[in-house]
């Protein structure tokens, strides 16, 4: 799937029973399956020995249990006879010795017979433990291993997928299908595959042993499994559906109660205490709605099971119990038949649990393999090369851009820019200033025309040459929960400290660091000292300037910084970007009225082009912003401006 | 946290990605958090005895079972053929109640769990409401979240399980009545075997929880940093560390993955111990029941009965000791939840307080020193007065104490000396709610919620219908772009409404607050620089604003400051000038000084013209 195309669907997204991918469930639990095998398949192969293992020691139990009672059987038979000879001793006085003597012979090969029987019982329960151990920690194991290898594909993935992928989908989304998501496709392996798995074998050689033993016994044992499969099967698709219904209306629920946290301050503003819990009350009941209509799915399922199961368990006992009052079967067989029973039990009542977990691992799954299948939109072509570093002169030709097909967003944009030299952009919000920023490092890619740098189309280059070869600054300035020398040193770990400083000094910020109690390693980002937006502006800055990029872009970086302190900005960074090509968006005039040429752009189209004094006499859009913004004219609107500016000229 | 900087080569550094979560606590069995669970409880307490009750006639009636079975297999051998008939029926009873009983108890349970972890989290979140700002200002979100979420959660389990912890209990006890009652000598033989594992787990328990622990760590500290990682991704490809941050990820993993196995495999080693004692258990029974039928005191259908038990008997003593595992985590994270629900309330409604209706709109700030931190006042002995429909800009530069002033009006905080009046009361003696009624407030940081562009503008003013919140909008002149936008006024707006300028989101928030009518407006000017287009928009709509309104202003445009009808010009926490724009200019102190240097802005001043001049 193309990621510009198959836009994952929204946490918000209402799932329909009419259109549940009926053929998704086998799809993605093999998938899963075969993930692990590929992953660890000694381990797999060693879980599936252990469980058959474990199965057959399981069911070794009746058998001896069976022979266990009929010895006791046995032993009774010769003890009442015993006791019926030392009655006709008494009478008879004669005869009876050889008959002890022959009961004494009896009953010591049935105490034998009964201690081999309880050593088997032991070497069984014990081969079982151990077997159920193996299995459970491999499958485990293997769950984990392949929990590994998906956090890593994701965690792989979203660095790959482009910026409008992340425009489209919430990083709240993103965060609880790489948790919730994974555990829920990660604890099939164990509740679902394994479980599984024992339960087949269980249900199979036990069906095996008891046809082989009494046909008619085991066709009555066994005659709860076609309607347990019926209900099962309904169950899976109703619990998939509600699933699904569970965990959109949990991702409301998140949302909502995350940005009530993150808003807090506007919640408190406005008194909106009661309108927020109403806000949560009404997201969490229709959640509420659905967790019940799950748990009444569920148990009408293991309540169906459990009844036919002991319904089968009935027919025994009453067919059983006939034959042997009837005296054609042994006690022995009974209790056999009624152990194998007692076996199969729990392995049924997991059933339930089975086809639960295998529901939600198809929905989860689902979840994170739509994203894991995206296919980037923007990555290296085959073949693509390094950028070659020459004389830096970046250029756009003719330049078309839509995010989404039939809204352009800018038209034939041609300019270019040297080393050394400084392009200005200007022009009202949504008029493709930052795209114009964004199209350079290639975070999307043009829809028409081309980027070049040293005449090198940005498609055709690596994508991490191209990145390392250009420096963003952008305007919200997003900074890591970690040390100021960390967030200088982002892009550039290694860099010496020197550099550091540096970077620093050149974005005005190495006085404000020096003066905080740790300096460099204090730590700044969400749970770290709260900086002005000014300041984290800075420190954005001085980590773009860190690596040394060769094209420096300063998207609108500079706005929330003072003029005084801007100004002493932009004469560092003229020193330290002298030789780069630099593009620098804002819309103080005096942020880039220095630039060599300043574009104009309205609704994605240049419609001025110049230097600032080419531009001032021209008289238009920029002379009238340019009077806008000096100081005499604060408070006045553009209409003024015009007003003032035709009546200077009429009066001229 | 494992930090690998002092591992690798030169000088890697390590923007680390994601911590363990510090404050964590492993708590096991906390009488206590037990208690305090019970509060919850007690609401849904007629569900939970019916729960209780289903429990035990689910756990006596599957006790009876193999006792039943073992009597019918009894009559088989006495061939009396009418007795099995009949008793096969008390069977069908028996196993129906079972069913019953046992689908009763579980809807019930899960039920209860559902709805209380529901009122838990609501319990967590309503006191997020109500705790002071100073716990949010230093609280990470994403922590907050992890409380709410992973902790409420793993109550669910608890919850759900613990009533069936009773049945396991029931179980066990009547299993061995029944024993001990058909044959004593062999009952006791069977429960010989609990002191074996309890000696087991003895051993195993020290190594149980530090193992536990320490997979819980590991997972959280690489969701924290798979979290870290997508929220800052556009910095991550920009700066081109995709492959060291997959590599410091990939160590967190791997780290993980280790430690779930390695607690994985102390879970498991109690499943052949149990096994092994089951085992032994039927082994006795065999040899001993064995010879007791030889000695003509048992009958057959006593040691059908036996067998079957002791396999049963085993299973609720394997699930409760997974069940101690389960306990074990509900109590850490009761523990988190309640450490949540104890951070106390330190700014409420007194008892008696009035609701602040039909006063005139003044604020008075009386000789107020305040401090965010003990003995470290960032005001010291503020005193000011807004008249009523006046407006009053706050100018000063960055940490002068002009947002502290404007949080103290709207009792974000409590004042440490003298008092804040609005309207003449002591905002500690009117409701909160009344509070907030009168006193509007927008904020720097325009934060826009989820939904569409009407939803947010109407925000808690339910009476607000489309006529009003388009009027709003046009006032403040966001109608034009909001048309433009694809839907209108039912666009829904991106995360943190990224699909609109920061200009634009700004004229949203001034129509929420217009929507609202506070009779008091509060208004942090946004310092950023927007774009001329909609600077225009934005005094236009201020000027709206603060018509017929008593307004406290930080300013840092200078139209506002220039405009206002009174400017105080703040330092380190005092005032250093008041009076109109003119006269302070005359003065020619710090506002005049600000006042030349500044290009028609205020903003970040701690580094600018404050300091060099």
């Amino acid at each position: 799937m193309a990621e510009s195309h198959g836009a994952p669907a929204r946490a918000t997204a209402e799932p329909d029973s009419q259109t549940v991918d009926v053929s998704a469930m086998p799809r993605v639990l093999r998938r899963i399956a075969a993930e692990a095998v590929r992953l660890e398949p000694a381990r797999v192969a060693l879980a599936v020995a252990a469980s058959l293992a474990a199965a057959v020691a399981s069911l070794s139990l009746p058998r001896l249990f069976g022979r266990a009672v009929n010895e006791a059987q046995r032993l009774l038979g010769i003890a009442s006879r015993t006791t019926a000879a030392a009655h006709a001793t008494a009478l008879h006085a004669s005869g009876a010795g050889a008959d002890t003597l022959r009961a004494a012979a009896l009953a010591h090969q049935a105490r034998h017979v009964l201690l081999l029987s309880a050593a088997l019982v032991i070497a069984a329960t014990a081969t079982r433990g151990v077997m159920t151990m193996t299995a459970n920690y491999q499958a485990e194991y293997v769950s984990q291993k392949v929990a590994y290898q998906y956090r890593l594909d994701f965690f792989r993935q979203l660095q790959r997928l482009s910026f409008s992928f992340h425009d489209r989908v919430h990083s709240g989304d993103l965060i609880t299908r790489g948790m919730l998501d994974l555990e829920g496709a990660r604890s099939f392996i164990q509740n679902g595959l394994l479980t599984a798995l024992t339960m087949i074998l269980l249900v199979s050689i036990a069906a095996w042993m008891m046809i082989a033993t009494d046909p008619v016994m085991a066709a009555l044992g066994l005659a709860f499994t076609p309607l347990a499969s019926v209900v099962l099967a309904r169950m899976g698709f109703l619990l998939r559906v509600t699933w699904m219904q569970v965990q959109r209306l949990m991702s409301v629920l998140t949302l909502t109660m995350e940005e009530n946290l993150q808003g807090i301050r506007v919640v408190r503003a406005f008194a909106a205490r009661r309108f927020e819990l109403a806000k949560f009350d009404e997201a969490a009941n229709a959640a509420l709605v659905y967790s019940y209509r799950r748990i009444v799915l569920r148990l009408r399922a293991v309540s169906a099971m459990t009844l036919s199961f002991y319904g089968a368990m009935g027919l025994l006992l009453w067919y059983g119990g006939a034959r042997v009052a009837a005296g054609t079967m042994t006690a022995g067989r009974l209790t056999e038949f009624l152990t194998y029973m007692t076996l199969l039990q729990s392995p049924i009542r997991q059933i339930a649990m089975i086809v639960a977990a295998a529901a939600r691992a198809t929905t989860s799954g689902s979840r994170l393999f739509e994203i894991l299948d995206l296919e980037p939109a923007i990555a290296d072509r085959p073949g693509a090369k390094d950028l070659a570093i020459g004389a830096d002169v970046l250029r756009f030709e003719h330049v078309d851009f839509a995010y989404d097909p039939g809204a352009p967003v800018l038209r034939d944009i041609s300019f270019q820019v040297a080393a050394g030299q400084t392009l200005g952009i200007v022009g009202p919000p949504g008029s493709g200033k930052s795209t114009i920023a964004n199209l350079v490092p290639r975070f999307y890619d043009v829809t028409g025309g081309r980027v070049t740098i040293d005449g090198q189309d940005v498609r055709e280059v690596t994508l991490a040459s191209l990145r390392s070869h250009v420096g963003l600054v952008q305007q919200e300035a997003f900074l890591f929960d970690a040390t100021v020398t960390n967030n200088v040193a982002y892009a550039d770990p290694w860099a010496e400290d020197a550099r550091i400083v540096q970077a620093a000094r050149t974005a005005q910020i190495h006085d404000y660091v020096a003066g905080l109690p740790g300096a460099y390693e204090t730590r700044v980002g969400e749970r770290g000292v709260a900086l002005s937006g000014g300041q984290r502006q800075r420190l954005s800055i001085a980590r773009g300037v860190v690596p040394g990029p060769g094209v420096m872009i300063f998207d609108d970086s500079t706005a929330a910084i003072d003029a005084v302190t801007e100004k002493k900005v932009r004469d560092a960074l003229g020193e330290a970007t002298a030789t780069k090509a630099t593009i620098i968006i804002a819309h103080r005039l005096s942020s880039l009225m220095h630039a060599d040429e300043i574009i104009v752009l309205e609704a994605g189209r240049i419609v001025e082009r110049g230097t600032h004094d080419d531009l001032l006499s021209l008289g238009g859009e920029y002379a009238d912003l340019y009077a806008l913004q000096t100081r005499a004219d604060q408070g006045l609107s553009i209409a003024d401006a015009r007003l003032r500016r035709k009546l200077a000229e009429t009066g001229a | 946290m494992t930090d690998i900087a002092a591992a690798a080569p030169p000088r890697r550094r390590n923007a680390n990605l994601g911590t363990p979560d510090d404050e964590d606590i492993f708590a096991a069995f906390d009488t206590r958090i037990i208690g305090r669970f019970y509060a919850f409880l007690k609401p849904h307490q007629a569900m939970l005895l019916g729960a209780q009750a289903a429990v035990l006639v689910s756990s006596l009636t599957s006790v009876a079972t193999p006792w039943l079975i073992g009597t019918i297999v009894n009559a088989a051998v006495a061939r009396d053929a009418a007795g099995v008939q009949r008793l096969l029926l008390v069977f069908a009873g028996l196993v129906s109640l079972n069913a019953a009983s046992n689908f009763c108890d579980q809807w019930l349970t899960s039920r209860l769990a559902q709805r209380v972890i529901f009122d838990v989290r609501r319990a967590m979140f309503a006191h997020f409401q109500d705790v002071a700002l100073t716990f949010m200002d230093k609280t990470h979100v994403g922590r907050i979240m992890s409380r709410l979420q992973g902790d409420v959660n793993a109550l669910q389990e608890f919850l759900e399980s613990s009533t069936g912890a009773l049945g396991d209990v029931t179980t066990l006890f009547g299993y061995a009545v029944v024993l001990l009652w058909m044959d004593w000598r062999l009952g006791l033989l069977t429960l010989a075997t609990i002191p074996a594992l309890i000696v087991v787990r003895a051993f195993w328990l020290p190594y149980s929880k530090a193992t536990f622990r320490r997979a819980r760590d590991a997972s959280s500290v690489a969701s924290g940093a798979l979290a870290e990682n997508i929220n800052g991704v556009r910095t991550v490809q920009e700066t081109r560390r995709e492959a060291m941050n997959f590599e410091l990820y990939e160590e967190k993993a791997r780290e993980n993955l280790h430690a779930q196995a390695a607690s994985a495999w102390l879970a498991q080693i109690m499943t052949p111990t149990v096994d092994v004692l089951t085992g032994a258990a039927i082994a006795f029974i065999i040899v001993v029941g064995g010879d007791e039928v030889l000695g003509g005191s048992l009958a057959v259908g006593v040691l059908v009965t036996f067998i079957l038990s002791v396999q049963r008997f085993f299973e609720p003593v394997r699930l409760l000791s997974m069940q101690y595992t389960v306990m074990q985590r509900a109590m850490a994270a009761g523990h988190r939840i309640f450490e949540v629900l104890d951070v106390p309330v330190t700014i409420a409604d007194k008892p008696g307080a009035v609701d602040l209706e039909g006063v005139e709109p003044t604020v008075v700030l009386d000789h107020v020193t305040f401090g965010y931190a003990p003995g470290r006042p960032v005001l010291h002995d503020i005193s000011l007065t807004v008249k009523p429909r006046q407006v009053v800009a706050l100018v000063g530069p960055t940490g002068s104490g002009k947002t502290s002033i404007t949080a103290l009006v709207h009792r974000f905080y409590e004042t440490g000396e003298g008092r804040v009046l609005v309207g003449g009361h002591d905002v500690r003696d009117v409701t909160l709610e009344s509070l907030g009624r009168m006193v509007g407030m927008v904020l720097q940081d325009p934060f826009l919620f989820s939904g569409t562009v009407e939803e947010n503008i109407r925000y808690n003013t339910a009476g607000a219908d489309r006529e009003t919140v388009v009027a709003a909008a046009r006032a403040v002149s966001a109608h034009d772009f909001i048309m433009r936008l694809p839907q209108g006024y039912d666009t829904p707006l991106g995360q943190r409404g990224r699909n609109l300028s920061l200009g634009q989101r700004q004229l949203l928030s001034f129509a929420r607050a217009l929507t609202a009518d506070p009779k008091i407006l509060i208004l942090d000017e946004a310092t950023a620089n927007i774009d001329s287009f909609t600077e225009q928009a934005i005094q236009r709509a201020l000027r709206v604003l603060f018509a017929g309104r008593t307004c406290l202003v930080i300013a840092h445009r200078l139209a506002t400051v220039r405009d206002a009808d009174q400017i105080i010009v703040l330092r380190d926490g005092r005032i250093v000038e008041q009076g109109p724009h003119d006269a302070l200019v005359a003065l020619g102190g710090l506002y005049a000084r600000l006042y030349a240097s500044s290009h028609g802005s205020f903003d970040d001043l701690a580094d600018g013209a404050a300091q060099t001049t």
